[in-house]
């Protein structure tokens, strides 16, 4: 056992730079494997990659960092409502589905993206203990794509729960129904437009704004 | 009265014995039948509906209904302010809360580029244990009391309220401690509490001795676990098992090792354990090791503890940097991860939980076939889930 102390820990940050060496390699094959259906990545240094893909390429992605990058587990997949939320910070909505506020742009995250719906399914590597964000557009038309059952098993419930949630649709999924919400439920509940009916019924007094002492500045 | 020549009673001894063969050779048809556990039921701990299509005593299609108990925590994230998400994220893994609170908090942190100080890492990483010993403890007795054995879960209750009460002296709660801040913790450990903790911890050690020999040496538990439920690793690895259920199938992988966390795992000397069968003995046997283990890296927590302060500089007003993160920890059930996306304000854009039953369990459907009824209750009770965590 190592005994630490207070000069010890301030160390443990310094072997960063070459993970990093490795997720550029990751998504570099990455990119080779895909062609075009490779848009782009995003790197945090030691900490994460982003890699963003053609919905065409989904299925591609998962296949190829299965078998290339060894990214055998399956951690989850979901997605992502850029919409600005119409209700703002109180969701004490009095009216059913207004209009976005034009004042809020609509800014996707890491590794870009060009729609409001946006897939995101997280691998890791048990090997070398590093975890990729592969993510997809999903145009506003058409929210559909391909499972990921035959890559990955796990995928089945984690799509399921999205297509309840968001209202995304995944092709060949043999049994897409609901898997947490009653079968005759109304409406994707992630979706930013859709209201938190609890808050309706009674406001919620949780969200308070802090007043800042005398002299202190917002930050 | 006749009397029955010898050639024909060997006749007659000829016919019953083809008679007693044919019934044994004649498939027993029998019509297929539905079977419905839950979602109230014992051997569910928890309202996981089980509906399994039986043809005679062998499942034909089992599929797990959950949702009675979903409460919608990612909506509900989006409109709770950092700090406010954790009392809703106590309530995922009900019996290790305080490991629910960890990763949030981490990727929070991640976000912020704040780091705990040190004595917070290692408080953080005592409750952390303290929490996987609580509540794998109880598991131990759950498995035991589903195949028939009640002693043991009396034992898992009255052993586990010593450590219940360590971490309701730290932080003030049995259950929901509410006790992880970003940058560092609430409060600082009371006094005594390291001596306490240590002698819990050699309570703790004894419980398991005993297991070991109460429940592990027992010949039915063996004969009702060896051989039942067996996961390979890359079926469990493409189904998302995570935690004790994967190493129990030999595959060598622990976020406490493995992770790039900021937690103190790395500043003490302990042992993943791993077991080559991934049967559903393979599975109790490794979370028993885990808890013993648990102990020894809380005794090398607590004698190593560096002092400083606890919390780092944090404004009071906590507003994330936009950006996203995901952070992962070791939870007692397996990975637990969130991930946060940030758009700068006081509240997270988008929480998605990654939750270690709702993986576990979705192997459920490809495990369950082919099982005969009482090994449904030996499954499950060995891929150990929790309600909340599954349906979140």
């Amino acid at each position: 056992m190592t005994q630490l102390s207070l000069t010890d820990t301030d160390t443990s940050a310094e072997a960063e730079p070459q993970p990093d060496e490795r997720r550029e390699a990751w998504a570099a094959r990455l990119a080779d494997s895909l062609g075009d259906g490779y848009a782009e990545h995003h790197i945090i240094g030691g900490s994460d990659l982003w890699v963003r893909v053609a919905r065409d390429s989904w299925t591609d992605a998962a296949t190829a960092a299965r078998d290339l990058l060894g990214c055998q587990f399956f951690d989850w997949l979901s997605a992502i409502d850029w919409l600005p939320s119409p209700f703002g910070r109180d969701m004490d909505a009095q009216e059913d589905n207004p209009e976005p506020k034009a004042a809020d742009p609509m800014e996707q995250g890491h590794a870009g993206g060009e729609t409001r719906f946006q897939m995101v399914m997280r691998l890791y590597s048990i090997t070398e203990h590093m975890g990729l964000t592969i993510k997809a557009d999903l145009p506003d038309g058409d929210l559909s794509i391909d499972t990921l059952i035959g890559v990955y098993p796990g995928a089945d419930w984690h799509e399921r729960e999205a297509w309840e949630m968001f209202g995304i649709h995944f092709n060949n999924h043999p049994d897409l129904r609901n898997i947490y919400l009653p079968g005759e439920f109304e409406g994707n509940p992630l979706r930013k437009d859709f209201p938190l009916l609890a808050r309706r019924v009674k406001p919620w007094p949780g969200i308070v704004d802090v007043e800042l002492f005398p002299g202190e500045e917002d930050s | 009265m006749t009397a029955v020549g010898a050639d024909q009673r060997q006749q007659l001894a000829y016919v019953a014995t083809q008679a007693a063969d044919a019934r044994l050779n004649v498939e027993i048809e029998t019509e297929g039948m539905t079977l419905n556990i839950g979602p109230q039921h014992p051997a569910t701990h928890g309202t996981l509906r089980l509906v399994a299509r039986l043809d005679g005593e062998q499942v034909v299609e089992a599929e797990p209904i959950m949702g009675y108990m979903h409460r919608g925590y990612e909506k509900l994230a989006e409109v709770r302010t950092y700090p406010q998400v954790t009392t809703l994220i106590n309530r995922i893994d009900w019996l290790g809360s305080f490991a629910n609170e960890v990763p949030f908090i981490l990727a929070a942190e991640k976000l912020m580029e704040v780091e705990a100080p040190p004595r917070a890492q290692w408080i953080r990483t005592v409750l952390f244990e303290l929490s996987r010993i609580a509540n794998i403890t109880l598991f131990l007795g759950d498995m035991a009391v589903q195949l028939g054995a009640l002693t043991p879960v009396f034992m898992a209750f009255r052993d586990r309220e010593f450590v219940l009460n360590q971490i309701e002296a730290a932080t003030g709660g049995r259950f929901h401690p509410n006790f992880d801040r970003i940058g560092g913790l609430k409060d600082d450990l009371p006094k005594g509490w390291i001596d306490d903790t240590k002698q819990v911890m050699e309570k703790m050690r004894d419980f398991c001795d005993e297991f070991e020999e109460l429940v592990l040496g027992n010949e039915i538990f063996e004969a009702r676990t060896r051989g039942i439920g067996i996961v390979p690793a890359d079926v469990g690895l493409s189904y998302g098992l995570s935690g004790a259920n994967i190493r129990a199938s030999g595959v060598d992988w622990d976020l406490r090792r493995d992770g790039h966390e900021a937690l103190a795992y790395d500043q003490v000397d302990w042992k993943v354990w791993t077991h080559p069968d991934g049967d559903s003995f393979a599975r109790y046997w490794v979370r028993l090791q885990e808890t013993r283990e648990a102990t020894h890296i809380v005794d090398q927590l607590l004698d190593g503890l560096p002092s400083g302060p606890i919390m780092a500089k944090v404004p009071r007003i906590i507003k994330v940097p936009a950006g996203e993160a995901y952070a992962a920890t070791e939870n007692p059930l397996g990975e637990m991860g969130y991930y946060v996306v940030s758009k700068g304000d006081l509240v997270p854009f988008r929480v998605k939980i990654r939750s270690a039953s709702f993986s576990n369990i979705s192997i459920t459907p490809w495990l369950l076939k082919g099982v005969y009824v009482p090994d449904i209750i030996t499954i499950l009770a060995s891929l150990y889930f929790i309600l909340g965590d599954i349906d979140r």
